[in-house]
C-alpha cells in the first residue's frame, strides 16, 4: 500500500515537471536557425530531396557512423551473452511443426519483403525511409523465415561477411570525402546529378545501401541468435 | 493539433514511468520502457513542428534566399538516431531477461533479490 502510494507520488511529481514543460511549449511559425540553414541550402549543397536524409547522412554523418557502431555492439554483446551457457545444459526442444499457411506464405512473402526493404534504402534520399528503416524491413523478412522454419540456422559467415564489407565500404567512402571533397563523409565525391532522380545526391544512395545492408545483417543476427536460444531448453 | 500530439507524447512518458515502477513481470517492465521511449520520441518530433508546414521533402531546389515551407528536419534526424538506440537498449534488456529466466525460471521481479540491500 505504501509502495503504491510512493509510486503515485513519484508519477505525480514527474507529471508536475512535465506539465511545466508543456506550459512552456509554444507552437512555432518559423524554423530554428539551424533548421532554416538546412531548409535553404540543404537541397543545393547535398542534392537530396529528403532533407532528413541530408542531415543524417551528410551534415551529421559522423553520428550515423556512431549509431551503426552502437548497433554492432548490441549485436555482439547479445550473441555473447546468449551463447554463454554450460555445455551440458543445452538440450534441443521438441517443436510443433509450423502450420501450412505460415510456411507457404513465408515462401511467397519473404522475397517481396526483402525487395521492399531494398527499395526503401535505395530511395532514402528521395522518399521517407533510408538505411535503418530498410535494414529493419529486411530483418523482418528473416524473422518471418525463422518463424516458418524454427530450426533454420542463420549462417554467421555470410552475415559477418556482409556486415564487415558494408561497414568497411562506408568508412572508405567517408575517407574518400576527405581526399576528393570537403571533409569526412562529404557526399560530393560523385556528381550531384539531377535533383529528385534516383541517381542524385552524390554518394548518399551508395552510403545508404551499405548502411541498409549492415543494419539488415546486424538485426538479422540479433533475431537469429534470439531464435537459436529459444530452441534450447 | 500540435498540442494534441505533444500531450499524447507526455501521457505516454508518464504511463511508461508508472509501468516501470508498478509492474512485476519483467517483460511488462520492458514494454513500459519502450512506451517511455516512444513518448519521448513523439515529444521531440512535435517540438520540430511548424504550423501549416509540410514534411521536409522538397520538390525542387528553393530559389536563393527563400525558405521552403517545411517542418524542422533536425529533430526528425535526432529521433531517427534515438529510435535505433532504443532498439539496441530493448534488445539488450530482452537478452538479460532471457538469461534471468534461464537462471531462476521466473519473470517476477520480486524473485530477484541478489542485489537488494
Amino acid at each position: 500500500m505504501v509502495k503504491k502510494f510512493l509510486i503515485l507520488l513519484l508519477v505525480a511529481g514527474m507529471g508536475l515537471i512535465i506539465f511545466d514543460l508543456y506550459q512552456a511549449y509554444d507552437s512555432k511559425e518559423n524554423l530554428s536557425t539551424l533548421g532554416e540553414y538546412y531548409a535553404q541550402n540543404g537541397a543545393e549543397e547535398v542534392g537530396a530531396a529528403n532533407l532528413v536524409t541530408a542531415v543524417v547522412v551528410t551534415y551529421r554523418g559522423l553520428d550515423t557512423l556512431g549509431e551503426v557502431s552502437i548497433l554492432f555492439l548490441t549485436a555482439a554483446i547479445l550473441s555473447f551473452a546468449l551463447s554463454f551457457r554450460k555445455e551440458d545444459e543445452i538440450e534441443e526442444k521438441e517443436l510443433r511443426p509450423t502450420s501450412e499457411i505460415l510456411s507457404i506464405a513465408s515462401q511467397v512473402l519473404t522475397p517481396i519483403i526483402m525487395l521492399v526493404g531494398i527499395y526503401i534504402f535505395i530511395n532514402g534520399h528521395l522518399t521517407p525511409g533510408g538505411g535503418f528503416q530498410g535494414g529493419a524491413v529486411i530483418a523482418s523478412a528473416i524473422l518471418l523465415m525463422l518463424m516458418a522454419k524454427p530450426k533454420l540456422e542463420i549462417s554467421h559467415k555470410i552475415i559477418g561477411f556482409v556486415e564487415s564489407i558494408s561497414g568497411l565500404s562506408f568508412i572508405i567512402i567517408g575517407a574518400l570525402g576527405i581526399v576528393l571533397a570537403g571533409g569526412f563523409l562529404d557526399n560530393r565525391i560523385m556528381s550531384l546529378g539531377t535533383f529528385g532522380t534516383l541517381l542524385s545526391a552524390g554518394a548518399i544512395p551508395l552510403i545508404y545501401i551499405f548502411v541498409g545492408l549492415k543494419v539488415g545483417a546486424e538485426l538479422s543476427n540479433i533475431v537469429g541468435s534470439m531464435s537459436h536460444n529459444q530452441n534450447e531448453k | 493539433m500540435e498540442y494534441i500530439i505533444i500531450s499524447i507524447g507526455f501521457a505516454l512518458v508518464l504511463l511508461g514511468l508508472y509501468g516501470i515502477m508498478y509492474m512485476r513481470n519483467l517483460m511488462r517492465i520492458i514494454i513500459a520502457f519502450t512506451l517511455f521511449n516512444t513518448g519521448i520520441n513523439i515529444v521531440m518530433v512535435s517540438i520540430g513542428y511548424i504550423r501549416n508546414a509540410s514534411a521536409p521533402i522538397l520538390d525542387a531546389i528553393p530559389a536563393a534566399g527563400t525558405t521552403p515551407n517545411i517542418v524542422d528536419p533536425v529533430p526528425q534526424a535526432l529521433v531517427l538516431t534515438a529510435i535505433v538506440i532504443g532498439l539496441g537498449v530493448t534488445a539488450l534488456m530482452l537478452t538479460y531477461v532471457v538469461k534471468l529466466h534461464q537462471d531462476k525460471k521466473s519473470l517476477d521481479i520480486n524473485n530477484f533479490k541478489d542485489l537488494k540491500w
